[in-house]
Formats: C-alpha cells, sequence, structure tokens
C-alpha cells in the first residue's frame, strides 16, 4: 500500500517536472502561429511571422552566421580535438596533466570570463571583430569538449594494436584512420554532437567576441527581444526544430545502419 | 607507444595562446590602471578599491550572491525528489526521464529563458491560471521571482542529473540490510540514501551556482534593464564604458568567489565526517 501511494507520488512529481521543463518550449511554438501581436491572447493561427522572418534579412543572415560558424568550428574542433586527443594519450604523465588542466579552463570558467578574455586577446592582437574572431572563439570553446569525450575511448583501447599494424607495415597514417580512428568513432560522434550545439546555441561568448554587424541568433533575440516582437518566436521556433532534427539524425541514423548491416 | 605522440604539440600551442594568453590578460588588466601602453604599465590596485569602497558595487555583489544561493537551494530542494522519482522508477522508465530531463538543455538557454516572458506577462499564461482558484493577478516579470524562476528553469537540469547519477550508483542491498536491521523507510532514508546521494548534490550545487552568479542575460530578460547582476556590472565595464581594467577586476573578483565556494563543496565533499562513507 505504501508502495504504491510512492509511486503515485512520484508519477504526480515527474509529471509537472515535464509539463514546468516542456511548458515554456510549446508556448513559444504555439505563440509563433499566432495572428496577433499579443504574447499572451491567441487570436489565430497564421504564418505571417514566420514570413516576417524570412524576408527579415537581419534574421536570415543571422541563420546562415549561426549554421555556418556551427558546421565549420564542428568540423575543425572535432578533427583538432580528436588528433590532440590521440597525441595527449601518448605522451608523458606530467605534459597530459598539464594540456587537461589547461582544456577544462573554459569548462570551469564561468563563460563571461571566458568572453572578457577573449575579447581583450583579439583586440591587442588587432583582429577585427566578426566572422574570424567568432569563429577562432567557438574552435576554442568547442575542442576541449571534443578532447573530453574522445578521451576515455582511448582509455580503454589496447595501445597494441595500432603498434601491431605499424609491425604489419602499415603507415601512420593508415594505422590512425583505419584502426585507432573507428575504435573510438563513438566518441568522436558524441563529442561533435556536443560541439555543434554548444557553438550553435552560444550566446555570452559569441556577444563578447563579434563585432561590424555579425550576429548569431542568440544575439539577435537578446537584442531584440527588448521589444515585443513575434518574429522572435518564429525564429526560436526555427532554432528548437533545427536542433531537434540533429538529435533525431544523430540518434537515430546509427539505428538505421545497425539494422541494415544485421539484414546483409 | 611514441607513435602519434607529437598529435598533441599544436594543441598544446593552441592552448597556450587562445586558453593562457587571454588568462592572463585579465589579470594583468585588473592590476594596472588606464591608459596601458605595450611599454609602460602601472600597477595599482585602484580598480579592487573602486570596487569594494562603492556601495553601489557592494550592493549588487551582495544580491548577485543571494540570488544565486537562493536559486541553487531551490534547485537542491526541487532536485532531489526529481532525481529520487526517477532512479527508484522502473527500469524502464528511467532512460525516458533521463533524456526528458537532458533534452531541454540542448536547446538554446536564451530561448528557453524568452519563453517564459509571455508566461509571465501580468494577463499571461501564469496569472491566468491563477486566476481560475481567484488568485492574483500578480505582477511577475521584472521581479526577483522572475529572475530566480529563470536560474532554476535553466540550471535544475544539471542538479538532477547529478543526483541521479549517485543514487543509481547507490548499492542497493545497502537497504536490504538496513531494513533488516530494523530500520523503517524514513531511517534507511535518512541513513543510508542521503548520505549516499551527498557527492551528488554537491557537485550539483557547484553546477548550478557557477552559472547563477555569473549569469547576465537571465536578469536583463526578466528582471528588466533595471534588474543589475554582477554580471551585468561586467557587460557594461565591456560593452558601454569601455573600462577594461576595472572589469577585469570585477570579474577576477567573481572568478575569487566562484574558487572559494567550489573549494569549500568539495571540502564537505571530502570530509568523512559530513557524508557519512567513513573513508
Amino acid at each position: 500500500m505504501e508502495e504504491k501511494r510512492h509511486r503515485i507520488g512520484a508519477k504526480l512529481i515527474l509529471g509537472i517536472t515535464a509539463l514546468f521543463f516542456y511548458l515554456p518550449i510549446l508556448y513559444i511554438i504555439v505563440f509563433s502561429f499566432n495572428d496577433s501581436r499579443s504574447l499572451t491572447k491567441f487570436s489565430g493561427f497564421s504564418l505571417r511571422w514566420y514570413e516576417k522572418m524570412f524576408s527579415d534579412s537581419a534574421m536570415m543572415q543571422s541563420v546562415v552566421y549561426t549554421i555556418v560558424i556551427a558546421i565549420l568550428a564542428t568540423i575543425i574542433s572535432t578533427v583538432a580535438g580528436t588528433l590532440a586527443a590521440i597525441g595527449l594519450s601518448r605522451s608523458r604523465k606530467a605534459l597530459r596533466n598539464v594540456v587537461e588542466q589547461v582544456n577544462n579552463l573554459p569548462i570551469m570558467n564561468p563563460e563571461i570570463v571566458t568572453a572578457i578574455g577573449l575579447l581583450m586577446f583579439f583586440s591587442a592582437l588587432g583582429i577585427n571583430k566578426g566572422f574570424t574572431t567568432l569563429l577562432l572563439a567557438h574552435i576554442m570553446f568547442c575542442t576541449p569538449y571534443v578532447i573530453l569525450s574522445v578521451s576515455p575511448k582511448l582509455r580503454s583501447l589496447d595501445p597494441n594494436l595500432a603498434d601491431a599494424a605499424l609491425d604489419l607495415g602499415a603507415t601512420p597514417l593508415q594505422a590512425l584512420t583505419k584502426v585507432i580512428v573507428p575504435q573510438i568513432m563513438p566518441g568522436i560522434v558524441s563529442g561533435a554532437l556536443i560541439a555543434f550545439t554548444m557553438s550553435f546555441d552560444d550566446f555570452i561568448i559569441s556577444y563578447f567576441v563579434t563585432g561590424n554587424g555579425v550576429n548569431n541568433i542568440s544575439i539577435l533575440v537578446y537584442t531584440m527581444s527588448k521589444r515585443v516582437n513575434p518574429s522572435i518566436n518564429a525564429l526560436s521556433t526555427l532554432v528548437i526544430a533545427i536542433i531537434t532534427v540533429v538529435l533525431i539524425v544523430v540518434n537515430v541514423v546509427p539505428i538505421i545502419k545497425e539494422k541494415r548491416r544485421k539484414k546483409v | 607507444m611514441r607513435q602519434f605522440r607529437s598529435m598533441v604539440y599544436p594543441y598544446v600551442v593552441w592552448i597556450a595562446i587562445m586558453i593562457v594568453v587571454p588568462m592572463l590578460m585579465i589579470l594583468l588588466y585588473a592590476f594596472t590602471g588606464e591608459g596601458n601602453d605595450v611599454t609602460t604599465f602601472r600597477f595599482t590596485l585602484e580598480n579592487f578599491g573602486r570596487f569594494f569602497s562603492d556601495a553601489v558595487f557592494l550592493d549588487v555583489l551582495k544580491r548577485s550572491l543571494i540570488i544565486a544561493i537562493f536559486t541553487t537551494i531551490i534547485c537542491v530542494l526541487l532536485g532531489y525528489p526529481i532525481a529520487y522519482a526517477i532512479a527508484t522508477g522502473p527500469e524502464k522508465s528511467k532512460m525516458f526521464w533521463i533524456l526528458m530531463i537532458t533534452l531541454p538543455t540542448w536547446i538554446n538557454m536564451l530561448v528557453r529563458t524568452y519563453a517564459w516572458v509571455g508566461i509571465l506577462q501580468d494577463d499571461g499564461l501564469l496569472n491566468s491560471f491563477l486566476g481560475l482558484f481567484g488568485i492574483g493577478p500578480f505582477k511577475m516579470m521584472y521581479t526577483t521571482f522572475a529572475v530566480v524562476l529563470g536560474m532554476v528553469y535553466n540550471f535544475i537540469p544539471f542538479m538532477i542529473l547529478q543526483i541521479h547519477t549517485s543514487l543509481a550508483k547507490m548499492d542497493k542491498s545497502l537497504l536490504e540490510a538496513a531494513s533488516d536491521l530494523g530500520a523503517n523507510r524514513m531511517q534507511c532514508f535518512l541513513r543510508v540514501t542521503l548520505p549516499l546521494s551527498l557527492p551528488g548534490v554537491l557537485s550539483g550545487i557547484t553546477l548550478v551556482f557557477l552559472p547563477a552568479v555569473s549569469s547576465f542575460f537571465i536578469p536583463k530578460l526578466l528582471g528588466g534593464g533595471q534588474y543589475v547582476l554582477i554580471g551585468n556590472v561586467i557587460e557594461t565595464q565591456f560593452l558601454t564604458s569601455g573600462d577594461w581594467n576595472f572589469g577585469s577586476a570585477i570579474s577576477l573578483i567573481m572568478a575569487v568567489i566562484i574558487m572559494i565556494s567550489m573549494y569549500l563543496t568539495r571540502k564537505v565533499d571530502t570530509d568523512p565526517a559530513a557524508n557519512g562513507r567513513g573513508e
């Protein structure tokens, strides 16, 4: 009896939790289809805010910048992070400790501290704020996450495998691409996924290091939210849709591949 | 074994330039005066003096700390039962609920914070709901309530996931042993489950307190332009008034506060008397 009451209590708690987490997200999606400007009264279905968003060049530009930066930062940080992690797994302990500590700095530091450091650094070098600084900053904060997600896979990898490949006449490049990388692939994929979403969603660091009209979606939402503008809801819904699609693709594609492999 | 070792060197150079140098620049700016030249540095403690002698800034610091501590406490009080409900639930639903908690964290924080603006309006969803019971309407937007709500909403998943991890790792036979030895449900929880899950609570506290104390867009979006926390002061120094020396000093003060709080939570964690592991 007590057990049963406990289960009902747990279900109630979890139900309210789900409502708390998903209600705001649903709310913004519903109101992106609102016919009026109101954020509180739903007066009918319309796509006018989407039309407005797609014809707003600043919004469309921010979408393009966000996606381009996220893709470039993901590719570069995944390749660089994987190579660094492999190198790291074979370097001396002292060096490995130092690199791991420094690698953790951007993860442990408040983002605003990382952001102002980069802002002052770029300005000291005289690099114009904009696309370049944005991309460099994103690579800088994405790579540590790739390393963190690849390293555990390397630790459980048998170091003799690569050596065996080399002994059997494989070039170092072949040993890398044919032996090591396939074994640590799950770590690389989850690292790339974290890198993509970190870059795609970033606000604080981007806000400080960008300039000259180069904005990502987060910065645009932040600057536009000072006035009521329902196009923000449409833009937000677009952001939610893109992330949802990416998550589904990353989680579903391996399952489909696995099924196909089993059939063959 | 030595093969591939050299692949780490480019990254060592990269982090030295992109991570270490910017951090050193914050230190340098914090301890120097305005008008820095490449050749002349004027070392000074003025920036810190200015912060600690100004009642306005001290008030902001106090408010930031209170709000961050308050947010952290609420996250523990709400997050623990949620994590407990997941961890003690049927095996099949565990994965589902962990996914439900994790999913929102993948969505843009700014967008999720902005979503509350409509809900918290005077004639918004929450007030309409309370109106059904004849309560309210309350003014919610641009209040401390809205700011704390926004922070709890954004940061509580970290708390839930941390506590759940430590609850899931717990050896269930300990509970059986306790009840065999005559402990009732409450005693089992207080003397076995709670102490064993404390490490999860503590790392959850760090993960919530850190972003809460440094947050600046949640107070701006939900608290309004008048609502100033320490993160907002740093933003203003860098992006409006352009006083990088003072801004660096403030972020250094904030970083030190965070380090002290992390040190304190870690100390509780390793203190055997406090967590009952008796190691």
